[in-house]
């Protein structure tokens, strides 16, 4: 029974070789869905919900693509990868794309052959301590133990920061974010040091998070954003410009609300107009037709309301957008003109 | 002495007294096991006084337990601050325990269905003396209907493999008198060609009598750790028999084929086959092609415990003594029927602890598919479950769950493989 599964897999093989060689773009069209690469879960970034159907911020962009390439959000396949998979999934061509908390580094992009499109969140190693602790900066930590997560960059980055502030801590080496949450509230820590993100989640789900705070001290850059393989431009070109047509909604206040309006007819803004296809001809660059963005935006929102949805203020996560916000509004998040 | 002096005589016989209470019933029994000697005592106590503080402390956990609530935050609020497990998550996320979080719900009968309907196909196998060997036709029919069930699909795929699988017995059984390993070989390349040939008529068939079809990637929970255990279980037994044979071959290609893939595959973790399964394979694939990856951590899987149920039977071989090949040679039988009447039957006997052990510890290895990313019971907990809002940070609850499901089935398994050895046990004790 399982090797006539096998042959019959071995013979589309066969013939499907041939059809490898054409665009991820056309791939995509000729299957129907998105195949998006994703986490197993992390709390508001992607997880499946009780009915099964995948949300949060990383899942939000893979709907996006979706949406600006087929007009349909829910054409997505996801497939989970872990920290392991993750990067020969999208080199052997298993998914489309990557949108998978991903910190943009050189290696990454250049020796691991990848083409970064841009960054959706800009996170950074923080602490988070106890309240009662009575420490309102990092550097006041001289003499604490640490728990920290052995073999990931965040291990050099603590030793780094504490060397460049001449103190001292005592590392308490865990092995998963689940071993740090526990034994940072049984108190084997006075510290606990990750991404903020993930700092903001774990404290979520304590039985008080009000008890503890994360301190402001960022100490380390990590730039989260999708990636694709290298060589096909056309294909990175669709999702980079379909992030920053999320980003660019936001900052001209285009909302899920009210794309159907501002994209019926011609609006006093041009940008809006070039953005959501009623002035210009950019869908067609990038072989899609004019309304892609205006699609993207609809099904899923723009940047800022995918974020509160997600992970903002109002959720249980209850992330500040920081650097996450506009340029015009003190962040770092800053799309190119569409024009 | 004279008779007069005695002064009592009994006449009559004493009833019967019950025996002193300090040799009967419960305290003859604490004295013999618990208090027999002063280190015993003393163990003893210390025993009941961990006993004690773990049933006290777990106690609560148990008694004050919430079964109904959305999250885990709605949970602390109903417990208040007393100590309790949120047994919640179990009742609001128990399909996705079982079945993963993405096979369809209204489909759920159907791996129930195949569910029950193994216990069917098994029992002939299991408890060949209590059921009818008629069973036996069911036990064969069984995977492919289990197949049918759980995939869906046209039912022409099963059946086409069902009858490739005839195919192949039919030649097997032409050429076993000539010689039985060209048998075997010739009987694989006979289904295997049928099925080949089978494809491109069962390809345009797509529609008949089709259940709705599900992809291997919207199944996860228990359903696939026993998936993958029933399956690998039974195919790498026979597999297993084959290699250790071909161990024990005179001839040397055959024997050396089998030292090599026995021994490569238990110098290699399982975890490094699976990653192998899951990712290096995908290279050697054309690009955009990958091919389910069930059934590549099933080969996978099955390779890996049929080179131990392999050096298991093996062990089994060794065991007999040299006079029961010698007498099966004697009577004049070949080859094939040598094994399949003298050898196998009491190598099998001595092998059963050892098979059963490699089952056991096969079907726990099942829950290393979740670093591969599928959805198993583990990667259910660890992905989805923990990382959804309502219920990040509940791990005692759902890992005990999870505990207590493989404990059934370990405990079950070693249960029946004992009842089996002592249906077996010839000697006179």
């Amino acid at each position: 029974m399982k090797r006539t599964v096998f042959l019959g897999a071995m013979t589309v093989a066969g013939l499907a070789a041939g059809a490898a060689a054409a665009g991820t773009l056309d791939d995509v069209k000729a299957r129907g869905k998105l195949n998006c690469g994703v986490t197993t879960g992390l709390v508001g970034f992607a997880a499946p919900d009780a009915n099964g159907v995948w949300e949060g911020f990383d899942v939000a962009l893979c709907r996006a693509v979706a949406a600006a390439v087929m007009g349909d959000a829910t054409a997505v396949e996801f497939v989970p990868t872990t920290g392991k998979t993750r990067f020969t999934a999208l080199a052997s061509g298993e998914i489309d794309m990557l949108a998978r908390n991903t910190t943009w580094t050189f290696s990454r992009d250049t020796d691991l052959k990848f083409d970064f499109v841009g960054t959706n969140y800009y996170d950074g190693q923080g602490f988070l301590v106890p309240k009662s602790l009575g420490v309102s900066s990092a550097k006041e930590l001289d003499g604490a133990t640490v728990c920290i997560q052995t073999g990931t960059t965040t291990e050099l980055n603590l030793a780094d920061f504490f060397r460049a502030n001449n103190i001292k801590y005592e590392p308490v080496p865990i092995e998963t974010n689940a071993e740090g949450q526990q034994q940072y509230l049984a108190g084997a820590c006075d510290a606990y040091t990750t991404d903020a993100s993930g700092l903001a989640s774990t404290r979520a789900a304590f039985e008080n998070p009000t008890d503890h705070v994360i301190l402001p001290e960022i100490i380390s850059k990590e730039p989260l954003g999708p990636l694709v393989r290298h060589g096909d431009n056309e294909w990175g070109d669709i999702v980079r410009w379909t992030l920053n047509a999320l980003i660019t909604a936001e900052e001209l206040g285009v909302t899920s609300a009210n794309v159907a309006e501002l994209g019926s007819a011609a609006v006093a803004n041009p940008e809006i107009n070039r953005l959501l296809g009623t002035e210009g001809d950019l869908g067609k660059m990038i072989g899609l037709d004019n309304e892609w963005a205006k699609r993207a935006i609809a099904s899923v929102g723009n940047y800022g309301e995918v974020f509160e949805k997600n992970i903002g203020e109002k959720t249980p996560i209850g992330l500040a957008r920081g650097l996450n916000a506009q340029w015009t509004q003190g962040g770092i998040l800053y799309s190119p003109p569409f024009r | 002495m004279p008779h007069d002096q005695i002064s009592f005589v009994r006449k009559h016989m004493l009833p019967e007294a019950p025996p002193p209470a300090t040799e009967t019933g419960a305290v003859k029994w604490l004295r013999e096991n618990l208090f027999s000697s002063p280190a015993n005592t003393l163990l003893t106590l210390v025993s009941i006084f961990v006993v004690f503080n773990i049933a006290s402390a777990s106690a609560p956990w148990f008694l004050n337990g919430v079964w109904d609530s959305p999250s885990i935050a709605a949970c602390r609020e109903i417990l208040d601050g007393r100590v309790g497990g949120c047994f919640a998550v179990l009742s609001e996320r128990w399909n996705q325990l079982l079945f993963g979080f993405k096979y369809p719900v209204e489909l759920y009968w159907r791996p129930g269905l195949a569910f029950v309907l193994l216990f069917v196909a098994g029992a002939p196998v299991l408890f060949g003396k209590i059921f009818p060997r008629k069973m036996l036709f069911f036990t064969g029919l069984y995977p492919f209907i289990a197949y049918w069930l759980i995939w869906g699909g046209s039912i022409m795929v099963p059946i086409f493999a069902l009858l490739g699988v005839v195919v192949g017995a039919v030649v097997y059984s032409r050429v076993v008198t000539i010689s039985a390993g060209v048998a075997v070989i010739a009987g694989f390349v006979a289904a295997l060609i049928f099925w080949i040939a089978s494809g491109y008529i069962s390809r345009p068939m797509a529609d008949v009598m089709a259940l709705q079809a599900v992809p291997s990637r919207d199944m996860g929970g228990f359903m696939i750790n026993l998936m993958l255990g029933v399956v690998c279980v039974s195919l790498s037994l026979p597999l297993g028999i084959l290699l250790a044979l071909g161990r024990q071959s005179r001839m040397p290609i055959i024997k050396w084929i089998c030292v090599v893939f026995i021994e490569f595959i238990r110098g290699v973790p399982l975890i490094t086959l699976l990653f192998v399964a899951n990712v290096v394979l995908a290279y050697f694939l054309p690009p955009n092609v990958t091919f389910d990856l069930i059934l590549r951590v099933i080969i996978m899987i099955t390779m890996f415990s049929s080179a131990y149920i392999a050096e298991v039977i093996r062990g089994g071989l060794a065991a007999l003594p040299r006079g029961q090949y010698e007498a099966a040679n004697s009577l004049g039988l070949d080859y094939a029927q040598s094994m399949q009447l003298i050898i196998l039957p009491q190598a099998l006997k001595i092998s059963i602890p050892g098979i059963v052990n490699v089952a056991v510890g096969l079907f726990k290895d099942t829950t290393l598919v979740s670093v591969i990313s599928m959805f198993d019971i583990v990667g259910m907990i660890r992905g989805p479950i923990l990382a959804s809002m309502e219920w990040k940070g509940v791990y005692w609850e759902l890992f005990g769950f999870a505990c207590i499901l493989f404990f059934i089935t370990c405990y079950g398994i070693s249960q029946y493989s004992q009842w089996l050895e002592r249906q077996l046990r010839t000697d006179h004790r």
